[in-house]
C-alpha cells in the first residue's frame, strides 16, 4: 500500500508545517487525510467539517497552494508525487491548525445587507415567480452559495484591501437584489456600491475559477456594477 | 467613499476607457497612415496648426486620461500602499490637474 507525505499547517499564523505519513486509500478525498491524522496521529489537530457532502461549506482549506472544499476533493486529483501540502484558508485569521476565524467574512455578507427583508406578512398569498422571469433566472445564477470561504480566501483584492466586502457577500447581495419579494434594494445598493465594494472588484475572476459550486461571484458583482450606476443615473442611489 | 462617490468613479473610468480607446485607435491609425513615405515635425506643424479639429480631439483625449489615469491610481494606492482618505483625494486630484495642464500645453505646442 502506498504511503502519502502530508504537511499539515500547526498553531497559528506564526505556525509551522509538520509532515505525516498517511497510508493511501481508494476514492481517498482531501477530508480523509485530515481525519485520518486526528484519529490516528495526532488527536490535537484542529479542523473542522460537518456534512462530508458538499452541503455545509465548513471544510474548505488551502490544498498544494489552492482553496478547496476538501470533502469533495480526491487526492488522487491533486496530491503532487505522492505529497499534500494542507493549510487554512488565506484571507482569514488562523484560530489554529486548519481552523479559520470565519467572523469578518460573515460580518461582510451583513454589511453587504445579505438578509432578506420581507414585503409580505403571513396573511398575504405566496409571491408568485415565473422561472423564467429574468431576476429569477439572476438569482438562480447565484443562489447555491454554501458559505465556504473558497471565493474569498482566493480574491487578491480581499488581500490587497481588508475592507474590501468580498466575493460571496457581494454574490449574496445580487440574490437578493433580483429578488422581487424583497424590500430593501435602495439600502442594499448603496451598502455594496460604498467603500470597498462592488466597484473594487477587478474582475480578476479568481473566485469564479475556484467556487467549487461553479458560482460566478464576477457575474454577480459586475450585475451589481451595472445596477448600481443604473440607480445613480436615475438618482435613486 | 460614499456608495454616490464609487459609483460616479466607477462610471467615469469606464466612459473614459471607452473614449481613450477611441482616441489611441485613430491616433496610432493616423499616425500609422501619415508616417508612410517619412514625415517632418514641420509636415505635422503645418496640419495641426490652426486645426480646431485636431485640436478639439486632443483636447478629448487628454481630458479622458486626466480623468482615467487617477482613476486607477486610486485603486493602486488602496491597495498596495496602504493609501487612503482626504490626503489620497488631494494628491490624485493635483495629480489630474497635472495632467490636464501638461497635456493641453502640449496640444496647444501643436495647434496654435
Ligand atoms: S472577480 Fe472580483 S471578487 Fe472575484 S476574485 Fe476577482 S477581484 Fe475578487
Ligand atoms: S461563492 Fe462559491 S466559493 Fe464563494 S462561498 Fe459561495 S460556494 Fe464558496
Ligand atoms: S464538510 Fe460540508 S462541504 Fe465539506
Amino acid at each position: 500500500m502506498s504511503v502519502l507525505q502530508v504537511d499539515v499547517w500547526r498553531g497559528r499564523e506564526d505556525g509551522r508545517f509538520q509532515r505525516f505519513e498517511v497510508p493511501r486509500a481508494e476514492s481517498q478525498t482531501v477530508l480523509d487525510v485530515v481525519t485520518y491524522i486526528q484519529r490516528h496521529l495526532e488527536p490535537a489537530l484542529a479542523y473542522r467539517f460537518a456534512c462530508r457532502v458538499g452541503m455545509c461549506g465548513s471544510c474548505a482549506m488551502t490544498v498544494n497552494g489552492v482553496a478547496r472544499w476538501t470533502c469533495r476533493t480526491h487526492v488522487a486529483r491533486v496530491a503532487r508525487d505522492g505529497r499534500l501540502e494542507i493549510g487554512p484558508l488565506a484571507n482569514l485569521p488562523v484560530i489554529r491548525d486548519l481552523a479559520t476565524d470565519m467572523r469578518e467574512f460573515f460580518d461582510k455578507w451583513a454589511r453587504a445587507q445579505g438578509q432578506f427583508a420581507p414585503t409580505a406578512t403571513r396573511r398575504d398569498e405566496p409571491a408568485r415567480v415565473a422561472p423564467q422571469s429574468p431576476g429569477r433566472a439572476a438569482a438562480d445564477a447565484a443562489i447555491e452559495c454554501i458559505g465556504c470561504g473558497v471565493c474569498y480566501a482566493s480574491c487578491d483584492v480581499v488581500a490587497w484591501n481588508r475592507d474590501y466586502l468580498g466575493p460571496a457577500a457581494l454574490n449574496r447581495a445580487w440574490t437578493l437584489v433580483n429578488d422581487v419579494r424583497d424590500g430593501a434594494r435602495g439600502a442594499r445598493l448603496r451598502a455594496v456600491a460604498a467603500g470597498a465594494g462592488c466597484h473594487a472588484c477587478h474582475t480578476h475572476m479568481s473566485c469564479t475559477e475556484r467556487c467549487p459550486k461553479r458560482l460566478s461571484p464576477t457575474a454577480s458583482i459586475a450585475g451589481l456594477k451595472r445596477a448600481t450606476a443604473a440607480a445613480l443615473l436615475k438618482g435613486e442611489l | 467613499m460614499s456608495a454616490r462617490g464609487e459609483t460616479t468613479l466607477w462610471i467615469a473610468q469606464r466612459a473614459s476607457a471607452a473614449v481613450l480607446a477611441l482616441c489611441v485607435a485613430v491616433h496610432i491609425g493616423v499616425m500609422v497612415y501619415a508616417v508612410q513615405g517619412g514625415l517632418s515635425a514641420a509636415e505635422i506643424l503645418a496640419r495641426t496648426r490652426g486645426s480646431a479639429g485636431w485640436a478639439a480631439f486632443y483636447g478629448v483625449f487628454v481630458a479622458a486620461v486626466a480623468v482615467h489615469v487617477p482613476i486607477g491610481l486610486r485603486a493602486v494606492a488602496v491597495e498596495w500602499l496602504g493609501w487612503r482618505g482626504r490626503s489620497l483625494g488631494v494628491a490624485l486630484h493635483l495629480f489630474a490637474a497635472l495632467l490636464l495642464a501638461l497635456g493641453l500645453r502640449a496640444v496647444w505646442a501643436v495647434v496654435a
